[in-house]
């Protein structure tokens, strides 16, 4: 018989050790479809770490992959640690860019240090109010928000096609379905000349940093916290839920159009249908990893990171498909699962026999 | 009336059967899992899945039937991931289910990247082709609509029925609704809520991925990335609007087949006064608005997304 008995206060090394346990342990999964696909696997792991870590331009390259998961990995770590299942990130992160380069690609114009707080100040509004509409009809009607905001990223993804070919149109891109470039003073800068690294990385970890205070420090934070562990105890003490349940939209809404922003006004300079390959799901797994902590989002998010610019090197070397980048995230968010399990609970093998003193006097 | 032709027309009837057919399969999958009391978000995931490995089954030798039998082992693995993180160790059935939608996607297509790795066009298979019954086939209206359909949306007809006739008529049935109100009450009967759930993930699952199979092997006959598209969400959100039931699941995605056929028409007769995309998200929108219409007078199973361990009180 296998029992589980909760641990009343797992040590510290099991906390923190276990989320890079499971990380380690996706990546040695990795090797089996590895070997099925006939790859040298240990070649594979090695063009893997140099494709990740091995030139000032691949680490630039893997931080610039970097920045838009932290920002989604902090949207799902806030929403999740109130239960307010944002699986929308996704489609907030498009809205954050569209709105980034409605205003950013020549309707207004200015100095940078006008136009860069534009945009941002735009995309995170973009964003947010895309959450708040699920969050709003959650709280007053009961609709649950995981189908609405599933639903909306692809809403979202196709009204951006539609934008893309009509008023966001590129009048000079000849007909490929993508938007005018931002205009130089509303780009995110690089931060090395030459390199991709842009200053969304900067406000991406000061977005980390501050919402780990916010967390912990304010009675906002404190009152999330409360609804996230029991709204109806929260209820009870005076919190308001809705409130709450709104204010975390907007902060989860807002970072996921962060996001997009970045990746529009500093990594790509316009927006296209393709310019995320799934940010929005990734920072799911990049939160969980986190075990839902801000500062946890930035480590957790730049391992997601090196497995994406690793893989994608990977497959340019030696021919294996990188979608290995997507199997060994989607394996990494099952095994911290587990793991998390088994941080809160001791797994106790026993004897048949055992059983029946438990069961003495039914 | 342009409208009313559209609507008494054969065709269009057909052609919302067709439509419907997968979701037939997807609602009748969750909602055994969720009357079992486990949400499966791992669905949109287990349609790939179920989409790839029936295709690549067939396309590797295998029969058309062994392709079917093929995509619902591969749900059903999946479906024992969902069941043993979510049953026995009691986790985020939410966090759970997009891990197994992830995994089972970038499995699939790993697999076929894998598989064939310089394609440009994918390769095709013979997909089941329109039944032709003797009389019934031949018949005015029906014929067309209904009886000349291919076998899987046969099978998806004759699912609803033994589904609903599972979950009603049988003791099996009424402990797996049992298992989804009060796990207590059915773990006081002597029968295992462990194993009822389990049971029911790893059947809904399958089932589920028939509904991918179906795609690729009857609705066209080959197999593309992201041609799932969001069906599963469509599915999860038509579960609330069939009240998880059966009869109303296929109402339901009849109702929502009907629906996608029309506007698919309406834009060929009505010319493009509006762009393509508003008339694609219109499955996404009207999916929402059947939550927020059932949202008041949803009656979810009362132990969903609840773990229950054993020995708890």
């Amino acid at each position: 018989m296998i029992r589980f008995e909760p641990r009343s206060n797992p040590a510290a090394f099991l906390v923190y050790g276990v989320p890079m346990l499971a990380a380690i342990t996706a990546l040695l999964l990795a090797a089996i479809p590895l070997a099925l696909a006939g790859a040298p696997v240990f070649r594979a792991y090695g063009l893997m770490v140099t494709g990740a870590f091995g030139s000032v331009f691949a680490v630039s390259e893997m931080l610039t992959r970097a920045t838009p998961l932290i920002l989604t990995g902090l949207a799902a770590a806030i929403a999740f640690r109130a239960k307010l299942w944002n699986i929308g990130a996704e489609g907030q992160l498009y809205m954050g860019a569209m709105a980034a380069v409605a205003i950013g690609s020549g309707m207004i114009s200015g100095p940078s240090w006008v136009m860069i707080p534009a945009v941002l100040i735009a995309g995170a509004v973009a964003g947010a109010l895309m959450l708040i509409g699920p969050t709003i009809l959650k709280v007053r009607l009961g609709v649950d928000e995981v189908v609405t905001t599933l639903l909306l990223n692809f809403i979202v993804l196709l009204f951006v096609q539609m934008m893309l070919e009509g008023a966001l149109k590129d009048p000079m891109s000849m007909g490929w379905p993508q938007s005018a470039p931002v205009i130089d003073e509303a780009a995110l800068p690089a931060l090395i000349t030459r390199m991709r690294v842009h200053l969304g990385l900067v406000i991406a970890l000061i977005c980390a940093i501050a919402l780990a205070i916010f967390i912990k420090r304010t009675v906002w934070g404190f009152e999330i916290r409360a609804v996230g562990e029991n709204a109806a105890a929260a209820r009870f003490a005076g919190i308001s839920v809705t409130k709450t349940m709104i204010l975390v939209a907007a902060l989860s809404g807002g970072l996921a159009g962060l996001a997009g922003v970045s990746e529009a006004a500093g990594t790509r300079g316009y927006l296209a249908t393709d310019l995320s390959p799934g940010f929005g799901y990734a920072g799911i797994v990049v939160a969980m990893l986190a075990r839902l902590s801000p500062i946890g989002v930035i480590i957790s998010a730049l391992f997601v990171a090196s497995v994406f610019v690793g893989a994608d090197s990977m497959s340019r070397a030696i021919g294996v498909s990188s979608y290995l980048a997507d199997l060994i995230v989607a394996m990494s968010l099952l095994c911290v699962l587990v793991g998390g399990f088994l941080v809160r609970f001791r797994v106790i093998f026993e004897r048949r026999q055992g059983k029946e003193s438990h069961h003495g006097n039914p | 009336m342009e409208i009313l032709d559209i609507l008494l027309s054969a065709n269009f009837w057909a052609a919302s059967i067709r439509i419907a057919t997968p979701l037939i399969f997807g609602v009748l999958g969750a909602l055994i899992c969720e009357r079992a009391g486990v949400l499966n978000l791992g669905i949109e995931g287990i349609f790939t899945a179920g989409a790839m490995a029936g295709w690549m089954a067939v396309w590797l030798g295998a029969g058309l039937w062994g392709g079917v039998a093929v995509a619902a082992l591969a749900g059903a693995f999946f479906g024992m991931i969902h069941a043993i993180l979510t049953v026995p160790l009691g986790l985020s059935q939410h966090v759970s289910g997009i891990g197994v939608t992830l995994l089972a996607t970038s499995m699939s297509y790993f697999t076929y990247r894998t598989a064939l790795p310089n394609v440009s066009s994918p390769p095709r298979i013979t997909p089941f082709q329109p039944l032709d019954i003797p009389f019934l086939s031949d018949m005015p209206f029906l014929g067309t609509a209904l009886f000349s359909q291919t076998a899987l949306t046969m099978l998806a007809l004759f699912l609803v029925g033994a589904t609903a006739w599972v979950l009603y008529r049988t003791p099996l049935g009424l402990a797996i609704r049992a298992v989804g109100d009060n796990p207590s009450s059915v773990e006081a009967q002597g029968l295992s809520v462990y194993g009822l759930r389990i049971g029911a993930i790893v059947v809904g699952s399958s089932i589920m991925a028939l509904g991918g199979a179906f795609l690729t092997m009857s609705a066209f006959d080959a197999f593309f990335f992201g041609m799932i598209n969001g069906r599963g969400w469509v599915c999860i959100a038509l579960t609330v609007f069939a009240s998880w039931r059966p009869g109303k699941a296929l109402i339901g995605a009849l109702l929502f087949g009907a629906f996608d056929a029309f506007q698919v028409r309406l834009q060929t007769e009505v010319g493009s006064f509006l762009p393509s995309q508003v008339y694609l998200m219109m499955p996404y929108l009207l999916s929402i608005a059947a939550l927020i219409v059932v949202a008041r007078k949803a009656d979810y199973p009362k132990a969903m997304l609840t773990p229950w361990f054993k020995g708890q009180r």
